[in-house]
């Protein structure tokens, strides 16, 4: 029988590790985790109704605002909903293009994600600016392909909205010859750190099946050992062109959601390297009006985003706008099996866990 | 009265400045006194003299102390952006010097809140409380050659007495604040700094028992080889129970960014929290210093004069202290309450028990006027730091596997993560 008395603390919405203004109701029996209830809500910005106020290629640039770590993610799932909404050919070089934006755009969410969780077991930002350094050789790329670096509105229905210029590729081939470097010293420095290894190891596991249950995706349910990838089984845009494994974790800790990010980095190098052999020249968009009206009828796009599932349910009704938009957010997912993570852990061991969930609250609430 | 005019150069400087006459002439012409035949007062006034002479020591000593944990915090955040790949401050001034001038005219300047539900005196206190505990070590440091407050015959016990006062004052500010956060801080300040006090006293026995004194300048004369060769495991011990006292990373629970936001002083704002920050800085300073005197010499050391010599060694444990700082992430509260007990507090008790055989077996036993006492010669020394390497090495790795904390090995087994091949 416990002496003391527990308490309940809000955790944020105004809190450093929270990943934004997330809420958490925790009832602490000292610092163990006796209860808690997520609020959400607090970065609701109605971007599924607004999105019905918008013609279908203005809805683009509120996707880049869901999940702002991983826009050009965001803006090839809402484009692939739309192109089978209007049942569109892309061409060939658009396909690579979006590739190629998707999986720089994963290693780049896959190292904030990386940074943040190393922040969140207190390692004072050393880490975090050595993740954001490469984060900066992606982020400048973006910058030649479409001028903008995190709301990029890359994607267009139909391809993307100009070719990569010239001085591009050599950039992007010197980025993909260091980067395995750089993912080698990550690895090096982080799993070979004791601490690390102490606090992440075995602490807030997931079994598959609450997983499945939860519909959890991404990361989170890859490491508990259950092969899940959208791109290997359902492959869209050219996916199934390209050789590449699934890191799979066994545990469902912890280390397994951190260190499989480490890994899936790398088999986006491999990806990104087949691509940049295999892109020829040619035209990146199909001859799509900007003010299109698709037919009417409705179609769910989806796409492995770095944090699991991301899919966009539109229905139109001929118009202009999308009658309906419906967002499947992973992040807000990812959280719904958090209190059986968390309950009997540490404080600190929350924080480490949001951390290793990766959410983002721009996506959580849309 | 007479032991501080001695010891102290510029305690009897100011003194004689102002109250030398015939009666005193004694103690004031010693060497480093200023030639002064007459002082400024009256006779029979020597008392003002005296007070006058202590107040200039405080006030001196006290200045450069905040001078320097200023300038500490201006060092920190530059070292630690250079390891981070950031400039780090550089607008203020040449190189961003008076970074710390603005940061105290910023504080000083912002509103002073005190939360509604607070314990107002508590938490009015605990700022003060905390700043004195520092403020008071500096008494018994040398800080060069003839240059200390005063040579206290039980230094080092006095030292562990007084900076043990942090403790309290985490708590006050803690429990005061009528915050559940700052309570989490304060509640982990106890368990924690408690628990690391004891290796780390435990640690200095070792020390105490070869120097035969507890003075602080004792313990400096009697390094013939400086103690961090000859008991590298009391000093492996006192390093990291002294980061774990002052909070630093990876023992920085109480005031765990992301966890508690800013532990016991999270409901401070303006100058209170800037005495807290300050007290904290001037931690690091002090705990340097005492590294520095008791196991590298202290102020000693050839060529350069003895301060500058004190300050070097103080600064390079300091940058130790940052390095380790921006290196680590934080342990868990458990796991840090199972490294103080299970690991450090063994590791200080078979460094006693090594160090008083290698005392008993090497030591010749002189009885004077003070007592009996052990002396050791430079190669006794010598001799008893190649055994202690040894040992500390052993020890270090055998205490690892038994209680299990070497993560890597016990957890070896377990870190597969399964590559699918492609369809």
């Amino acid at each position: 029988m416990s002496l003391s008395e527990p308490i309940t603390v809000n955790v944020g919405p105004q809190h450093p590790s929270t990943h934004g203004v997330f809420r958490l109701r925790v009832t602490f029996d000292g610092e163990l985790i006796v209860d808690l209830e997520p609020v959400f809500g607090y970065l609701h910005r109605g971007s599924e109704k607004l999105a019905e106020e918008r013609t279908y290629t203005q809805v683009i640039t509120l996707t880049d605002r869901l999940d702002y770590v991983s826009s050009m993610i965001n803006n090839q799932a809402y484009v692939l909903a739309c192109e089978k909404l209007s049942e569109v050919q892309v061409p060939e070089r658009g396909s690579y293009l979006r590739t190629i934006a998707a999986e720089l755009q994963r290693i780049a969410s896959h190292l904030v994600a990386t940074g943040f969780l190393l922040n969140d077991l207190g390692a004072l930002a050393t880490p975090l600016m050595y993740c954001f350094r490469e984060r900066e050789k992606i982020l400048d790329l973006f910058e030649m392909l479409c001028g903008a670096r995190i709301t990029v509105s890359y994607m267009r229905v139909g391809g993307v909205f100009q070719d990569a210029p010239e001085d591009f590729w050599p950039a992007f081939k010197t980025f993909l010859e260091e980067m395995p470097y750089y993912i080698d010293e990550y690895e090096q420095f982080l799993v070979g750190n004791e601490i690390l290894l102490m606090r992440l190891k075995g602490g807030n596991t997931v079994s598959k099946e609450q997983a499945l249950n939860a519909s959890i995706t991404g990361p989170v349910l890859r490491s508990t050992g259950f092969s899940w990838d959208l791109r290997k089984v359902d492959p869209y845009e050219i996916y199934d062109r390209f050789d590449f494994d699934i890191p799979v974790g066994e545990q469902g800790d912890n280390f397994d959601r951190f260190y499989i990010r480490l890994q899936e980095m790398r088999e986006s190098l491999r990806i990104l390297n087949q691509c940049f052999k295999q892109i020829a020249p040619g035209p990146v968009r199909a001859n799509v009006p900007y003010l299109y009206r698709p037919p009417a009828g409705d179609a769910y796009g989806r796409v492995e985003s770095p944090k699991g599932e991301l899919g966009f349910y539109l229905v139109s009704d001929g118009g202009i706008a999308p009658y309906r938009c419906k967002i499947r957010s992973p992040s807000l997912l990812n959280l719904s099996a958090i209190k059986e993570m968390l309950v009997g852990w540490k404080l600190a061991d929350m924080i480490v866990t949001l951390g290793s969930i990766d959410i983002n609250m721009g996506e959580v609430d849309r | 009265m007479n032991s501080l005019l001695e010891s102290n150069v510029i305690f009897r400087n100011v003194y004689c400045f102002w109250a030398a006459n015939p009666g005193n002439a004694e103690q004031c012409t010693p060497v480093g006194a200023v030639a002064v035949k007459d002082g400024l007062l009256p006779g029979g006034l020597e008392w003002l003299a005296y007070v006058m002479a202590g107040l200039s020591v405080i006030l001196l000593i006290v200045n450069v102390y905040l001078v320097f944990a200023a300038l500490y915090t201006y060092v920190d955040r530059r070292v630690l952006a250079k390891f981070q790949g950031r400039i780090g401050p550089n607008r203020v001034g040449p190189f961003g010097i008076l970074q710390p001038l603005a940061d105290g005219i910023k504080l000083m300047t912002k509103e002073d809140l005190v939360p509604a539900g607070a314990d107002r005196w508590i938490f009015n206190l605990a700022p003060v409380v905390m700043m004195s505990s520092g403020i008071l070590v500096l008494a018994v440091l040398p800080f060069g050659k003839d240059s200390f407050v005063v040579d206290l015959n039980i230094g080092i016990l006095y030292v562990f007495a007084i900076t043990g006062v942090n403790t309290l004052a985490m708590f006050m500010a803690g429990l005061a604040s009528a915050n559940r956060y700052a309570m989490f801080g304060g509640m982990r300040a106890v368990a924690q700094l408690i628990s690391y006090e004891i290796p780390v006293v435990l640690s200095v026995v070792g020390i105490v028992m070869m120097a035969g004194t507890m003075s602080l300048v004792g313990i400096v004369e009697a390094q013939k080889v400086p103690f961090i060769f000859v008991q590298p495991l009391a000093f492996f011990v006192f390093i990291a129970g002294s980061s774990a006292e002052m909070n630093r990373s990876p023992f920085d629970q109480v005031e765990a960014e992301g966890e508690i936001i800013a532990g016991y002083h999270t409901e401070y704002s303006g100058m209170k929290f800037g005495v807290f920050q300050a007290a904290e800085f001037g931690a690091v300073l002090i705990t340097s210093a005492l590294i520095a005197t008791l196991f590298l010499k202290g102020w000693e050391g050839p060529f350069l004069p003895s301060h500058v010599w004190f300050l070097l060694k103080l600064f390079f444990f300091a940058f130790i202290f940052i390095w380790i700082r921006a290196t680590l992430p934080r342990l868990r509260i458990d796991q840090i309450m199972a490294y103080a007990w299970k690991f450090l507090l063994p590791l200080s008790l078979i460094n006693i028990f090594v160090v008083a055989a290698e005392v008993l077996l090497l030591g010749d036993q002189i009885t004077d006027s003070s007592g009996v006492s052990m002396d050791l010669t430079t190669s006794d020394m010598w001799i008893m730091a190649g055994i202690n390497v040894v040992v500390a090495i052993v020890a270090v790795i055998g205490l690892a596997k038994i209680t299990g904390m070497d993560a890597r090995e016990s957890t070896k087994v377990a870190n597969v993560t399964r590559v699918i091949k492609g369809t």
